[in-house]
């Protein structure tokens, strides 16, 4: 007893002596990537105020601008445009921000969406069993058994033709993250459910029974709480498949229209231009989202390993 | 190597184990020093945490990272073992040393036959054919008592029992001829009877090879059993060690009399356990007036006379196959036509092996299970044919279970005021503003103090956990107390604090319990009445006087003749109930 009487630490101190950053801080690759995704977070979240231009800002656009090669690359740069600029003279650099900026929004609230499904019908599968249980996962497996990018593609197909380009355009943030949450959703459905399986059978589940707790209380104050680990690290890797997904979709036409353009748009727009020299225009956004992606995998494979070290010990 | 003929079997000399972590260095074993002779079984007793496995993997070099030898040697027929190189290593742990481990459902490869594992083990380690080594296994099989060894040497482990698996682990030890057998909690995960067996075993097996023998355990009873001389460790000392007799019946360290007071005996009742204070204190700090008291001033009173509890003859299965055709459906009767009652104030003791079906009932009482036939009657009220939760709420309010593994019985995500709070608020069994100093009372009444609640479970031991725990099922000021197990995951002396607390709660507030235990000695201290349990089967209740000293029933003589004897324990600070 003599430990606990002892004057306990602060929030902070007991924060900066955890484990968690007594591991992140040890390890080099985690910290590397949590900084490059945080610079990424930053600059995209802030784009319209450090943005040397304001690509939608059409009063600002030249077309005597366009297909300038990045600066320290070529003679023919413009110190005004860092990146070069695409074929509608907007600056790249300017684009990659605010197209970052759509993508990481779609990713994160996509699978904010996913999360929600995902919550509530992996929990009740769980938590009731039997006859419910079959059901919901049975409809999981359904839809697992399409390809995502095609149920997408299709869904975002109909939905462009039903409600016309022009309105598709002007609601496609919203658009994309119903579709790619709508699409995604068993795989947090299935983890969340094996994991309140693994939950239900310990004591304390059995203790609030005997209380008499409702299911809604058992299910999301007891359960829940408990399977957040494996939330967080499929999470992560969710937002890294979201926003591959909006590019692939952008990529192919189906998502982010021309005029506000996704990192998928910008790859796509630049695709037509890299036989004619202008390389530019769709790699850089192309390096952007591949590290994007890249840095996110890798804090998730890390969250993976620390909640879970029987995979990974030094 | 250098070789002394002066040396007895195994010498361990001022040997140090740490494991240096980035919190600092952790000793788990400080400057021990204990030597074992040929055909000498030494007992290594201790409670979790006193560093005694860890002394076995260290003579073996199977430490675990980042645990090290810092200091100190291991002698093994003079021959110096320690430091020795990985492959010098295996040489002397094949062939000199045999390792008998403590699950014998996971120390067998279930991939392989028996023979196969034994024919390897045999080749690996001595210069023999595979004819040769064939013989040896089926001698050594039949040896270890396992009939037709021809026949169960082509078996796979799944198709032994969990006591005839641990023979099989004692054969593969045994088989190369070791100078030394390391007994690592043998006998933990097996059931009374066959416990008894596989101690005789080891016994006979190292007198009859000249064996010497290190057997690790947490159980008194066990060292009281087989052993010629016990080492006491407490928190990496080596606080006592000498005969057996001599340690167990005039102990000199104040923490060996500590644990043998503690010990749950089978032969006496005591009123109370004394000197159980060692390890870890718990007081009261303000005395409460229950009669006062929110605590003691329960809404719920008798208001029917006879049994609190009636069960009558309850019937529920399991079902271990399913199909759509109800013939080809297979069951496991977990309760068969069980009936007993339960008196107001009293405690009930249900024992029996694993299986036997005691905690089913249990939950069945609870309200977890759903009984295929029979009742149950909570004072008068059917509780089988309440078919709405509603219904059922006011009842689960008197009746509350304490659980068996204190790890996992409280949410670990909830700070511990919340997770007695819960129910009070969720019945609102008191005032809003009352709650708070409700909770903290419960929990100096429980021996944590009023600070507790602000913590979460993890920063707990198992017993102070398991005080929370009783402290949760107190908040609804519960009638029945169902403790299910309640002690068997806790070292000795903590076992004794809650058997003690759990006592001094149904005196100050007049609880009935309903004890579950498979550990005959618990039973004994705990109930007025016992059932005994076997198969689903309710085989015997009476009196627990009547139960211990004259059993009717065929396999309540068994189970009690099996139990170890207790009479060479020190009777120093007892006090015995008349």
């Amino acid at each position: 007893m003599t430990t606990n009487i002892a004057a306990s630490p602060s929030r902070w101190q007991k924060i900066k002596q955890s484990d968690f950053i007594y591991y992140f801080s040890r390890d080099k690759v985690a910290m590397l990537s949590f900084a490059v995704f945080l610079t990424c977070l930053i600059v995209a979240f802030t784009a319209p105020w450090i943005a040397p231009h304001d690509p939608y800002a059409l009063e600002s656009i030249d077309i005597m601008d366009s297909e300038l090669p990045p600066v320290m690359l070529s003679e023919d740069g413009d110190d005004r445009f860092f990146l070069g600029t695409d074929n509608q003279g907007r600056d790249i650099l300017s684009t990659i921000m605010y197209g970052m900026r759509v993508s990481l929004t779609i990713g994160i609230l996509a699978v904010g969406l996913q999360l929600f499904l995902g919550i509530v019908i992996g929990l009740c599968a769980g938590y009731f069993g039997g006859k419910i249980d079959s059901f919901l996962m049975r409809i999981a497996d359904v839809q697992l058994s399409f390809s995502t990018m095609m149920v997408a593609i299709i869904v975002s197909a109909i939905f462009q033709g039903a409600m016309g380009s022009e309105m598709y355009s002007q609601y496609a943030i919203l658009m994309l993250v119903l579709i790619i949450g709508i699409a995604e959703w068993p795989q947090y459905a299935r983890t969340i459910r094996a994991s309140v399986l693994a939950e239900k059978k310990k004591e304390y589940v059995e203790a609030s029974l005997v209380m008499g707790l409702k299911a809604p209380r058992i299910m999301f104050r007891h359960i829940l709480p408990n399977c957040l680990s494996p939330i967080l690290v499929i999470s992560t890797v969710q937002i890294a498949n979201a926003i591959m997904s909006e590019a692939a979709l952008s990529f192919l036409g189906l998502g982010m229209p021309v005029t506000q353009p996704s990192l998928g748009s910008l790859i796509s727009i630049g695709f037509e231009y890299i036989f004619s020299g202008s390389w530019w225009i769709t790699v850089f956004p192309g390096i952007v989202l591949v590290s994007l992606i890249l840095v996110i995998n890798l804090l998730g494979d890390w969250l993976r390993d620390f909640f879970n070290p029987k995979v990974y010990q030094d | 190597m250098t070789q002394d003929k002066n040396m007895s079997l195994l010498e361990v000399q001022h040997l140090q184990i740490e494991y240096p972590s980035r919190h600092g260095v952790m000793v788990a074993v400080k400057d021990l020093s204990f030597s074992i002779t040929a055909g000498e079984i030494v007992g290594i007793v201790g409670e979790s945490g006193a560093g005694k496995s860890t002394i076995g993997n260290a003579i073996i070099d199977l430490l675990s990272p980042p645990g090290v030898i810092a200091q100190g040697e291991v002698y093994l027929n003079g021959n110096k073992i320690s430091g020795l190189s990985r492959e010098q290593m295996r040489q002397v742990r094949g062939s000199k040393i045999g390792f008998i481990f403590q699950d014998p459902m996971t120390s067998l490869n279930s991939l392989f036959t028996i023979e196969q594992q034994m024919v390897e083990t045999v080749l690996a380690n001595m210069d023999v054919s595979r004819e040769q080594a064939y013989q040896r296994s089926l001698d050594m099989l039949a040896a270890v008592g396992i009939p037709e060894p021809e026949l169960r040497i082509k078996q796979y482990p799944h198709q032994f029992s969990g006591g005839m698996r641990q023979r099989v682990v004692i054969a593969i030890a045994l088989i190369c001829e070791p100078e030394l057998i390391i007994a690592d909690e043998p006998t933990t995960a097996l059931d009374v009877s066959i416990q008894d067996q596989i101690l005789e075993l080891i016994k006979k097996l190292c007198k009859e090879r000249q064996v010497g023998c290190m057997l690790v355990t947490h159980d008194m009873g066990v060292v009281a059993s087989v052993t010629d001389k016990v080492a006491v460790m407490y928190r990496g000392q080596l606080v006592e060690m000498g005969s057996t007799a001599q340690v167990l019946g005039a102990p000199n360290h104040e923490y060996t009399k500590s644990l043998i007071s503690a010990v749950p005996r089978s032969d006496l009742k005591l009123v109370r356990f004394p000197l159980v204070n060692y390890i870890e204190t718990a007081e009261e700090i303000h005395q409460l007036d229950i009669a006062n008291h929110w605590l003691g001033q329960s809404q719920d009173q008798k208001q029917y006379q006879g049994p609190l509890l009636k069960v009558e003859n309850v019937n529920l299965r399991f079902t271990t196959k399913d199909s759509i055709f109800p013939s080809r459906r297979e069951y496991v009767q977990a309760s068969n036509n069980v009936s007993f009652e339960i008196h107001e104030g009293e405690t009930f003791g249900l024992v029996g092996e694993s299986g036997s079906g005691k905690s089913t009932i249990a939950r069945a009482i609870a309200g977890l299970y759903t009984p295929q036939s029979g009742n149950i009657t909570f004072e008068g009220v059917e509780l089988t044919e309440l078919k709405s939760e509603q219904a059922r709420r006011p009842l689960r309010r008197q009746m509350q279970m304490v659980f068996q593994n204190p790890y996992t019985s409280m949410n670990p995500r909830m700070k511990v005021a919340d997770i007695i709070a819960e129910p009070i608020r969720f019945h609102r069994l008191a005032e809003k503003h009352q709650v708070d100093q409700i909770v903290s009372d419960l929990l100096d009444h429980v021996g944590l103090g009023r600070k507790a609640g602000l913590k979460y479970p993890h920063e707990f031991s198992g017993g102070q956990r398991q005080r929370i725990s009783i402290a949760r099922a107190l908040a609804t000021r519960p009638r029945l107390l169902i403790c299910d197990e309640p002690t068997s995951a806790l070292d000795v002396s903590v076992q004794a604090q809650i058997l003690n607390l759990l006592k001094d709660l149904q005196d100050e507030l007049n609880l009935t319990m309903l004890f579950i235990s498979h550990d005959l000695p618990v039973i004994r201290q705990m109930c007025d009445r016992i059932g005994v349990m076997k198969h689903g089967h309710l085989v015997e209740v009476g009196n627990s006087e009547q139960i211990f000293t004259a059993p009717q029933h065929e396999y309540s003589k068994n189970l009690i003749s099996l139990m170890p004897s207790f009479a060479a324990f020190s009777k120093q600070n007892l006090q015995i109930a008349k």
